[in-house]
């Protein structure tokens, strides 16, 4: 079943400098039980797209009329850039939407206890007690692997330790049974045996309450290990979009390719780096044509005057390149 | 190993005192505890552990920017030979020539007030390494086309840069004096993966130009593995193993090592990493676990690892690891 649908997304932001296009046309669907990877570097939107769902970008957003993110629950659908005031906006603030956020000490506020925060937004999101809000918080505490429960429900943020913390706050997200859980980066601040933990938590979280997840990350050993399918992101546009087994098996775009190549891999420790040359250009000066004609090592005359759209290459594999559709139309 | 090590510690400590709870009560933080290490002159040598095993404070004691509390550090880069725990004054400015550090952070480490030239230039006026403006301006010149930085780019402030142009430059700075011995403090753990391969094969390439010795400090192993000949692995400021790059990932034999091993997320969608995921977390470095400082964690752990401390022992040619069980894992 379809949860979310993200449909010809486009977000600029009005800045001093200018206009900028943070995300250009992006669409993707979550289902029920359905883990998305969302991938890219810094600046390539995949954050503000994420905040676009909540509808948390600041107030020199826009959102183009052509836009539409529709969230499809069990007895209504909502579309989310048409919803205006605090409240209307709860069903996506918490409501049917939460979210993780990479940094939990800096997502709790530190001088109220882990407790009260998670019975605030428990009270505000459902029609319970203060008294039934606590035990659904010290039972989602239990069960995100947080021993000793009802004592961390009275301490603070900074009793706790990185990986603590960081389950505390996916019980926060967790405990208004949310249908779709946006996760952004929620481990690259952990350490790796951590992380590891995190992952199996979040799987298992996935399956108990069927829950759609987008998981965004920078680093693809992670999505490998998570996803089911996965968006892979650069200057605001989806260059690639399939599986996980067939975007990291057999990438079609230079890009996704450029990223694999340039990750340090541990079973063959003679492998060359290569990396992706060049750097991210400034959004600023977003290249004309394909986004990623300035570093590309197969670009041609044509890439820096045509857009390519996004073209199938499989039942579920499509990515946007004009020499990489070419040529198989060609053979 | 016939050549003297560059840096060689013996039972190396460094503890930092800290005001604990109540009032006028005090805690000891071990941070670095009984570290015997060799560094081998020209070697790429990987530093490994998670946050708060110690790695960046035993960096730092190398570097003499830390009180080293107990046991011995020298640094014997061929021309010199320093006994780095009293290191008289005098002395202190020519080791801060030959022993430099690149940091992890491009973005804070770079005044954002100072030009790309004076940012590269600042060590060798502090140190009073060249007489006069032009020298500074040819030393600055050569060392940046080094790191592949444009010359034209000497004249901007940092701001103008991406994160990989701004670690070429912290890069520029720390070798400017021409060091020896360079810790790269997680140098490339704050930049993209594209842009990671790019700085690592820069460090690589310096490396065989220049004759450096390096520290890599980094808590992730598959970037360790790629670019370093040795590695050590720090567990609450203890080393619990140390070996060649390819023999320690071929044949882990600390079950830390093989932990974190087995918890780095592998590409194959298919290949599940089964093994040994570890439970709980590192404990409070001020309140350290008996004996075996792993042994809270640690899924082999029996009776003596919880009252005696294992030494770092010889278990193969140069692969040292400090485990009680390690003989009867091995052949487990």
């Amino acid at each position: 079943m379809t949860l979310l649908t993200v449909d010809n997304l486009t977000l600029q932001f009005d800045t001093d400098e200018g206009r900028i296009t943070a995300v250009d046309g992006v669409s993707f669907e979550v289902n029920a039980g359905e883990v998305l990877g969302l991938v890219g570097e810094s600046g390539s939107g995949k954050s503000v797209t994420a905040k676009s769902l909540m509808k948390l970008n600041p107030g020199n957003a826009i959102y183009t009329p052509e836009s539409k993110i529709t969230l499809s629950l069990e007895d209504e659908t909502v579309d989310v850039l048409s919803l205006k005031t605090n409240k209307s906006l709860r069903i996506v603030r918490g409501g049917a939407v939460s979210m993780i956020f990479q940094e939990p000490m800096a997502s709790f506020a530190p001088a109220i206890t882990i407790g009260d925060q998670m019975v605030e937004q428990l009270v505000l999101h459902k029609k319970i007690t203060k008294k039934e809000a606590k035990a659904i918080s010290v039972d989602m505490l239990d069960r995100v692997g947080i021993s000793d429960a009802a004592k961390r429900f009275n301490q603070y943020a900074f009793e706790l330790s990185g990986g603590m913390r960081q389950r505390a706050m996916i019980a926060m997200a967790l405990s208004t049974n949310p249908k779709l859980l946006i996760a952004d980066e929620p481990t690259t601040a952990l350490d790796v045996t951590i992380q590891a933990q995190v992952i199996d938590l979040m799987k298992d979280l996935v399956a108990e309450f069927n829950m759609g997840i987008i998981f965004i990350t920078h680093d693809l050993g992670v999505i490998a290990q998570t996803a089911d399918k996965v968006a892979v992101m650069y200057l605001g546009k989806i260059i690639e979009y399939g599986s996980v087994r067939d975007v990291i098996r057999t990438p079609i775009h230079p890009y996704t390719q450029g990223l694999i190549n340039a990750i340090p891999k541990l079973d063959d420790l003679d492998a060359e780096l290569t990396p992706v040359a060049g750097d991210i250009p400034s959004p600023l000066e977003r290249p004309s044509g394909c986004v990623f004609h300035t570093r590309c090592p197969v670009a041609e005359p044509v890439c820096s005057q045509q857009v390519p759209d996004m073209t199938a290459f499989d039942a579920n594999h499509t990515a946007a390149c004009l020499v990489a559709a070419r040529e198989r139309s060609a053979a | 190993m016939t050549e003297k090590p560059i840096i060689s510690a013996r039972d190396l400590s460094v503890h930092f005192t800290l005001r604990g709870g109540a009032l006028f009560s005090k805690q000891t933080l071990k941070a670095v505890e009984g570290v015997n290490l060799d560094i081998p002159k020209g070697s790429f040598f990987g530093l490994v552990g998670e946050s708060g095993s110690g790695k960046t404070t035993l960096g730092r004691a190398f570097l003499k920017a830390l009180k080293i509390t107990r046991g011995e550090a020298r640094f014997d880069d061929g021309e010199v030979d320093y006994d780095l725990v009293t290191l008289p004054k005098d002395k202190l400015r020519d080791y801060r020539k030959r022993a430099q550090l690149i940091f992890q952070d491009p973005y804070a480490a770079l005044s954002p007030r100072m030009t790309v030239r004076d940012i590269i230039a600042e060590p060798l006026e502090v140190m009073g390494l060249t007489s006069s403006r032009e020298e500074t301006d040819e030393r600055v010149r050569e060392i940046a086309a080094k790191c592949r930085l444009n010359l034209e780019h000497l004249r901007r402030f940092p701001h103008a840069f991406s994160g990989g142009q701004r670690q070429r430059i912290s890069i520029a700075r720390a070798l400017v004096s021409n060091p020896r011995f360079v810790v790269a403090d997680e140098s490339v753990a704050a930049l993209d993966v594209s842009i990671q391969a790019d700085i690592l094969n820069l460090l690589k390439d310096l490396q065989k130009e220049l004759g450096l010795t390096y520290l890599f400090i980094s808590h992730d192993l598959s970037v360790v593995a790629h670019i370093c000949d040795h590695v050590a692995v720090m567990y609450l400021g203890r080393l619990v193993e140390t070996a060649p790059t390819r023999e320690l990932f071929a044949a882990p034999r600390h079950p830390y090592t093989k932990a974190l091993l087995s918890a780095i997320p592998s590409l194959d969608p298919d290949n599940k990493g089964d093994a040994q995921k570890l439970e709980g977390e590192i404990p409070s470095p001020t309140n350290p676990p008996s004996g075996c400082k792993f042994h809270t964690r640690c899924p082999y752990a029996i009776d003596i690892c919880k009252s005696v401390e294992p030494e770092l022992t010889h278990s193969g040619m140069e692969h040292d690891v400090a485990c009680h069980r390690w003989e009867e894992l091995a052949e487990a």
